[in-house]
Formats: structure tokens, C-alpha cells, sequence
């Protein structure tokens, strides 16, 4: 059964209730019950859709041995709460929360159902039964600074976030870094939106940057909208952000970072039915294939598609990370020392941005 | 200064959409309904218009579908308002979850799809140099709301039909005791609201971001509503109001991108100015003491004839 929002719409029963199936223990020979909950549509092209994507790739890979159910459009906040409790209530035994905001009620419906293991993405609360899992999508946010360094002709770039949370801080920082590896000029301006999903508001941002000298523009929100107007107004260019855009920007799409997210979902699911499960905490990147590289767009050269691939294989092989120091913060103090490689909780805290980032109000 | 057109640009197609919306929920509000189902009506009017520019790349049918699909979905609350007598608050309520979820279903099959923007509706030349590009450069739907605010104007205030309209809002049992059609009056009113409603919601994925996207009005219909209030149901200051959120809706985005004197005003102040702008003003407004009541004195109330 797949329940969202909409089916119940449709069966006009508003958005009240969920349906309370009650309990079910988990016996020999069930499926095991999964249960995905998105922050926002599974329509987004973006983030959600590839968490979707990795629910279905799970859902083909272990056939009848699994039942998977998703709910889009679940709101940060207590609301958040109510519907990780009906999953589990209905029987979901691993249940995927798929955003950072979800982490109170992750935690807080985790304790209520000691039984159901529960896994967050891109968190950091853990308890007996919630493990963690994450991309590095910041060594995708490398390979795109690379080709932006390269490809950016005002030298002027722009990050559009949704809140600084520090999963886009090190997206901002490790676009910042590997742009001005290439070009020590580059500037990135971050610009917070306040929402992972306003298409209007997103396109109304990349606008008013494109107004004011940018001329590359990488997105973390969930959709094409920034892209589209980059294509329509003619800059160098701008990056697909959790999918392949190139739909909507086919000459301005310089490239793509895509999440995919099957293999991690099968792996956990696996766990569960062999009892094998622990809560874990992993962060995988494009070296596991969670995080990959879209296809090149066409105003990407042979030299700077070649210099991008070397940023690519290097993350992949461990020869290159781009947190290695030194790095100075935007203000002028070293934070890295130069030759020491940031660790992952240093990463996964991050609330300053490297030289070239500018402060955001 | 060679930024303040490029910032009046963004702003006008930000405001367009809220002006046309606002001015059909001025008219409904105007013969006493108050429909609260102004965001789901645009949704629908937005997957309608989509799929209109989607199929035939006109996009004067794409703003038509858009019309007709928000007149279709008022038509549901004006049945069980006016009709059956339903309340209206948790009819028009319930009308903005039905648009929500309906406009996602029907625009299920149409994600991962671009569609041309509108283009404007002089010709280029006319808007080649940046001043005139202030004037000429927008699309036909633009130049539609500014020809509402003065047609609907005119309209209450020198018309007879106006003058019935307002009757209908102000003492509903007085016009139906002269006998004027109060439910035909107000199916009217509901079905131009719808109308203007679905002509916002299309503008979306036609004027500010060519795809479809679930949700993509994201709270403007909230806004609508509240800016009836805001202009205390006068055209002419719903214009002023629209343009108000529409400057600082765009303010806050050229301010954090490009720095400056206005990038000191953190973020978190930007996204509540919009609604300290509208605190005020009803402030103001309820300062005055002929403001109040300037709202239709049966706005929201049934009409039960038998009573």
C-alpha cells in the first residue's frame, strides 16, 4: 500500500487522520514494513524525488520480502511526530526520516517504540534504535566548484540555501574552496531563502543575483526553479541539485550532483530481516556510489571536464579531500592548519564559512 | 541605480499574481462571502495553465484553462455556501485542501517537465533601453491587473451592477426583499473570484517559474486574503497593498544578494516584515473610525431567506 497525502485526499477524508491500523507484531515470514517519510514531494525533481527513487530500488531489489510506504509533504515540527507515530503504529518495523528537521520527533517517537528501528538522514541524534546515515554531497559541491572556478567569467558565484543548517555550510564551503583553488578570486554569496520549497521565491533569488554580477549559481534547495532562470537569462551556468535537471536548463546545466540513496536503503533493510541491524552511523559518498556525478553540460571543455574528473577520482581514491588545510575562515583566521584533513564531527558542526564565502546577514 | 529596474521588474511579477487573486476575493467578500479558499483555487488555476502551455504553448488558452479551472473549483464552494448554506469558513477551508491535494494528483504526470515562459506583451524594441523596460517589459497579465484594479473600481463604485453587488453584501435581506437573486448575485461573485483566483495561480508556472511544482503558490493565497483586509476592500489600496508585499518580498531577496546597506537587516527580520507591514496597517486602519466599517456588514454570514 502507498499512503500519502493525496490518496487520502482523493478518498475525501481531508487531511485529518491517517488510518490507525493498529500494531502488528512482526512475524516469520511477513514482509518486513518499511516506512519513508519526505519534507516535501515526491514530484520535487530534487532531493525527495531521489529518496523516493531509493525507496523504489529498494522495493525491487527484496520484491515480496518487503512492503514500503512513504508520506510526502511531512511538515519539520510536531506534526512530524503524529506521522512517525503512525507508521510505527501501523506496523513499519525501520522507518527512514529522510530530512534534518525531523530529528526531535525522530528521537522523541524512537523512545515510545522501543522495537522499531529508526534511521535519519543528514542528522546528528543517535540513540539505541536510531542510527544515521548521510551523503557527502559536499564532494559533489567540489567537483561543481571546480568546473565553476574554471567556467566563471565575473568570478562572482552564488549558493542558494534554504536554512544555515551545516550540511549547507560545507555544500557553500566546498564550492568556495575548490572554485578558488582554480581562480583565487571567486566569490561565493550565499543567499538563505527560509524554505526547501518556493519555487517562486527560488527563481525571484537567482533573479536578483543574476541582477548583481553572478554568473554561476549552485542551488541547495529541492528544486529546478534557480536553474531554469539561469538558462532563461543566459549566465555560464548552474548545477542539478539531488537529480539530473538538465530538462530544464539543457545548455546551462553545467552538471549534476544525484543522490542515490537504493544501496544504503537495501543494506539497512537487509540488516533488519537477518536481526543484523545496529544503529549506525554512516556518511557515504561518491566513493560507495551514494553520491554521483551527473553528466556534463555542453558548455563544460574537454580541459575543465578533465580537471573535474580529477577532483571526482580524487575524492573516490581518498588521494584528495577538500577540507584538507589550510583554510582560513572569512575573516582572516586560519581554522585548518595547513596538510590536516577536518574530521567528520568537525564537519558535521560547521558554522563558519571559509574565505571568499560572504557573510550572510 | 541601474539595479532599481531590474528590482521594479522582479517586484511587479511578484505582486501580479497577489493583486489578481486579491482583487477576486474583493469582489466575492464585496457581495458578503468570504471565501477562504483562495490558495487552493490558484493551485488548481496553476496545474490548469500548465497543462495548457504544456499542450498548446498558447499562453493566453494556458491563462484561459487557468480561469475556467478556478471558476469550476469555486463553483463546488459556492454550491455548498450559497445553496446548501454550508459555513463558509470551513468550506472555503476545506476548499484549499481540496485544491491542494487535487492540484498534486493532477499534476503528477507533468513533473520533470519545463514549459515556455510567457513572453511580454509589446514588442522587444519597445523595451530595449532599461527605463522603458520598466514600462513595456512585462508580460499581458501585468497590464490585466492594473486594468482590474480600475475596472473593478469603477465597477462597485459608478455601476448599478455594483450598486446591487454591494446591496447583497451590506443587507442581503434587504436586496432579496426588492427582489434581487441575493444566491444569483453571489454565484456570480464566487465564480468571477474563482476565476481571478485560477488567472493568479496560472501566472505561476507561466510568468515566475516555467515547470510545475506541488505547492508552488506556497501561502500567496493567505496573502490575498489577508490584503483585502490590509486595503479594507478598496481596490485602489489593494493595489498600494500588493505592491507593499510585493517590494519587500523582493527587497529581502536583492538585499542578501548583493549586500549593501540593506543587507544588514538579518534574514529573519525580511521573512516577518510582510506581516508587521499588514499588523500595522490594520492598526492604522482601525485607528480611523470610518475603516471599520467599511466591511460588508453580512460578510460570511448565510443567507436564509425564511429566517
Amino acid at each position: 500500500m502507498t499512503l500519502n497525502r493525496r490518496t487520502i485526499l482523493k478518498a475525501g477524508a481531508a487531511a485529518a487522520a491517517l488510518p490507525l491500523l493498529g500494531s502488528r507484531a512482526f512475524a516469520q515470514g511477513e514482509p518486513l514494513k518499511v516506512g519513508f517519510i519526505y519534507v516535501g514531494t515526491i514530484n520535487d525533481n530534487g532531493y525527495n524525488y531521489a529518496h523516493n527513487q531509493g525507496r523504489i530500488y529498494l522495493q525491487e531489489q527484496l520484491g515480496d520480502a518487503v512492503e514500503t510506504t512513504y508520506v510526502e509533504n511531512v511538515p519539520e515540527g510536531p506534526d512530524c511526530e503524529r506521522v512517525l507515530r503512525e507508521l510505527a503504529q501501523q506496523g513499519n518495523k525501520l522507518i527512514f526520516a529522510t530530512s534534518f528537521g525531523f530529528g526531535d520527533s525522530v528521537i522523541k517517537v524512537a523512545q515510545q517504540f522501543p522495537d522499531v528501528k529508526f534511521e535519519h538522514a543528514t542528522g546528528y541524534m543517535k540513540a539505541d534504535n536510531v542510527g544515521l546515515y548521510n551523503a557527502r554531497f559536499y564532494e559533489g559541491r567540489a567537483v561543481c566548484g571546480t568546473i565553476a572556478g574554471h567556467l566563471s567569467k565575473t568570478g562572482k558565484l552564488a549558493y542558494i540555501g534554504s536554512f544555515p543548517i551545516p550540511e549547507v555550510v560545507m555544500g557553500i564551503n566546498a564550492l568556495a574552496l575548490s572554485a578558488r583553488k582554480v581562480n583565487p578570486n571567486a566569490t561565493v554569496k550565499p543567499v538563505y531563502i527560509s524554505t526547501w520549497n518556493d519555487p517562486a521565491k527560488e527563481a525571484d533569488a537567482a533573479r536578483a543575483l543574476i541582477d548583481q554580477g553572478v554568473d554561476v549559481i549552485a542551488q541547495h534547495t529541492d528544486g529546478p526553479a534557480a536553474l531554469q532562470v539561469a538558462q532563461e537569462r543566459g549566465i555560464v551556468g548552474g548545477f542539478g541539485q539531488g537529480a539530473d535537471m538538465s530538462a530544464f536548463a539543457p545548455e546551462t546545466q553545467l552538471t549534476s550532483i544525484i543522490d542515490h540513496w537504493g544501496p544504503h536503503y537495501l543494506a539497512s533493510a537487509k540488516a533488519v530481516i537477518d536481526g543484523t541491524w545496529v544503529a549506525g552511523d554512516t556518511w557515504e559518498g561518491l566513493k560507495e556510489d551514494v553520491v554521483q556525478i551527473g553528466p556534463y553540460g555542453p558548455k563544460v571543455t574537454e580541459e575543465v571536464k578533465a580537471a573535474a574528473e580529477a577532483v571526482r577520482l580524487g575524492q573516490i581514491d581518498g588521494s584528495f579531500h577538500i577540507f584538507t588545510g589550510p583554510i582560513k575562515d572569512n575573516t582572516g583566521a586560519e581554522r585548518v592548519a595547513a596538510g590536516v584533513v577536518m574530521t567528520d564531527a568537525e564537519l558535521l558542526s560547521m558554522d563558519w564559512y571559509v574565505e571568499g564565502v560572504e557573510q550572510p546577514a | 541605480m541601474e539595479i532599481i529596474i531590474p528590482i521594479l521588474v522582479t517586484l511587479v511579477f511578484a505582486a501580479t499574481p497577489i493583486l489578481l487573486a486579491a482583487l477576486g476575493e474583493l469582489v466575492v467578500e464585496k457581495a458578503g462571502v468570504l471565501n477562504l479558499g483562495v490558495e487552493g483555487m490558484m493551485l488548481v488555476g496553476a496545474i490548469a495553465g500548465f497543462a495548457g502551455q504544456f499542450y498548446t504553448g498558447n499562453p493566453y488558452f494556458a491563462l484561459l484553462c487557468g480561469a475556467v479551472a478556478g471558476a469550476a473549483v469555486s463553483l463546488i464552494f459556492g454550491f455548498l455556501t450559497l445553496s446548501l448554506s454550508a459555513n463558509q469558513t470551513a468550506t472555503g477551508l476545506a476548499l484549499t485542501i481540496f485544491g491542494t491535494g487535487f492540484s498534486a494528483l493532477a499534476g503528477a504526470p507533468f513533473s520533470a517537465r519545463p514549459i515556455q515562459l510567457m513572453g511580454p506583451l509589446f514588442p522587444p524594441e519597445l523595451a530595449t533601453h532599461p527605463l522603458w523596460r520598466g514600462v513595456f517589459g512585462y508580460s499581458a497579465p501585468v497590464y490585466f491587473s492594473f486594468f482590474m484594479v480600475f475596472a473593478i473600481w469603477y465597477f462597485l463604485q459608478k455601476t448599478r451592477a455594483g450598486l446591487i453587488l454591494r446591496a447583497v453584501g451590506e443587507n442581503d435581506l434587504s436586496a432579496h426583499s426588492i427582489g434581487y437573486s441575493v444566491r444569483g448575485v453571489r454565484y456570480l461573485a464566487v465564480l468571477f473570484g474563482g476565476a481571478m483566483a485560477g488567472i493568479a495561480g496560472a501566472c505561476f508556472p507561466l510568468l515566475l517559474t516555467p515547470q510545475w511544482a506541488e505547492r508552488m503558490t506556497a501561502g500567496r493565497g493567505w496573502i490575498a486574503v489577508a490584503l483585502v483586509v490590509f486595503a479594507s476592500w478598496r481596490p485602489l489600496r489593494l493595489l498600494a497593498g500588493a505592491y507593499l508585499f510585493g517590494l519587500v518580498m523582493t527587497m529581502e531577496l536583492y538585499a542578501k544578494a548583493g549586500g549593501g546597506p540593506l543587507s544588514v537587516i538579518p534574514s529573519e527580520l525580511w521573512a516577518a516584515l510582510p506581516y508587521l507591514a499588514t499588523i500595522v496597517v490594520l492598526v492604522l486602519i482601525s485607528i480611523r473610525r470610518d475603516a471599520s466599517t467599511n466591511a460588508p456588514a453580512c460578510l460570511g454570514k448565510p443567507f436564509l431567506p425564511s429566517n
